[in-house]
């Protein structure tokens, strides 16, 4: 049983680094010289799927948990990453690229988080008040 | 054989995500520590790997397959508002303070290394 739940979260894996990297080789973003927007859109997609996810689980409690382990720890967990934003962001340091990595950095972050408070908002069913007092 | 080598990586990296996560059990703290840990040590490596010039083929396995799935954006983002949800504003500052800025710290020394390892 052990061994499925790791397959489970694998499976997610492969399916989830294979639409990063499909992201990344056909540019749906816009130019990358200005920005990475590859892994900017991939991290804010994510971001807001696995609240979406989270809110789910919230209405419906009884969802089995190979789904979460399948989708949310394995696809959207991996089409997402933080290593790729770290070293863009450090790249941009280097090239001395401030304007682009304010707006790299906060658009990441703030954006990340309405877009998750969103996905469970619309997930969970309920309305704002409710899901900022639970 | 681009996807191949994207594809098995990044079964290895959520599979060893998630072991980090077993291992790493979330303590009484409400810290993530396994997010944190997988955040900033995948950092630490993928500087060095852009740092240094592998071969596209390991670029590829390690760097976009292992290393783009091991670390995680959307956990991260998603626990940060859970704790805001759940008032816990101090521990929300420091679990994001403490990823984004050792997360840049090590993939900034990561490259220095990779770079230093390739003269």
């Amino acid at each position: 049983m052990m061994k499925m739940k790791y397959l489970a979260v694998g499976i997610g894996g492969i399916i989830g680094s294979l639409l990063r990297f499909l992201i990344s080789s056909i540019h749906i973003g816009l130019p990358n010289h200005f920005l990475p927007f590859d892994t900017l859109i991939v991290n804010l997609v994510g971001s807001y799927f696995l609240g979406l996810l989270t809110g789910f689980y919230s209405r419906f409690p009884k969802l089995p948990s190979y789904l979460h382990l399948s989708i949310g720890t394995g696809l959207i967990g991996s089409f997402t990453t933080f290593s790729t934003f770290s070293t863009d962001i450090v790249q941009l340091v280097i090239e001395h690229h401030y304007v682009q990595l304010f707006i790299y950095f906060v658009s990441s972050f703030i954006g990340g988080l309405a877009l998750a408070l969103v996905g469970i908002v619309n997930g969970s069913g309920k309305t704002w008040k409710k899901v900022s007092k639970t | 054989m681009m996807f191949l080598y994207v594809a098995i990586g990044g079964f290895f990296g959520a599979i060893a995500r998630y072991g980090v996560s077993q291992l790493i059990k979330q303590n009484t703290s409400n810290f993530p520590f396994a997010t944190f840990f997988v955040n900033t040590v995948g950092s630490f490596l993928l500087g060095i790997i852009i740092g240094s010039v592998f071969p596209s083929s390991m670029r590829l396995f390690f760097g976009v397959g292992f290393l783009g799935s091991f670390t995680t954006y959307s956990t991260l983002i998603v626990e940060n508002v859970k704790l805001i949800l759940e008032g816990k504003y101090k521990i929300m500052f420091l679990y994001s303070f403490l990823s984004y800025i050792i997360g840049f710290a090590l993939a900034f020394l990561g490259l220095i290394i990779g770079i230093s390892l390739e003269k």
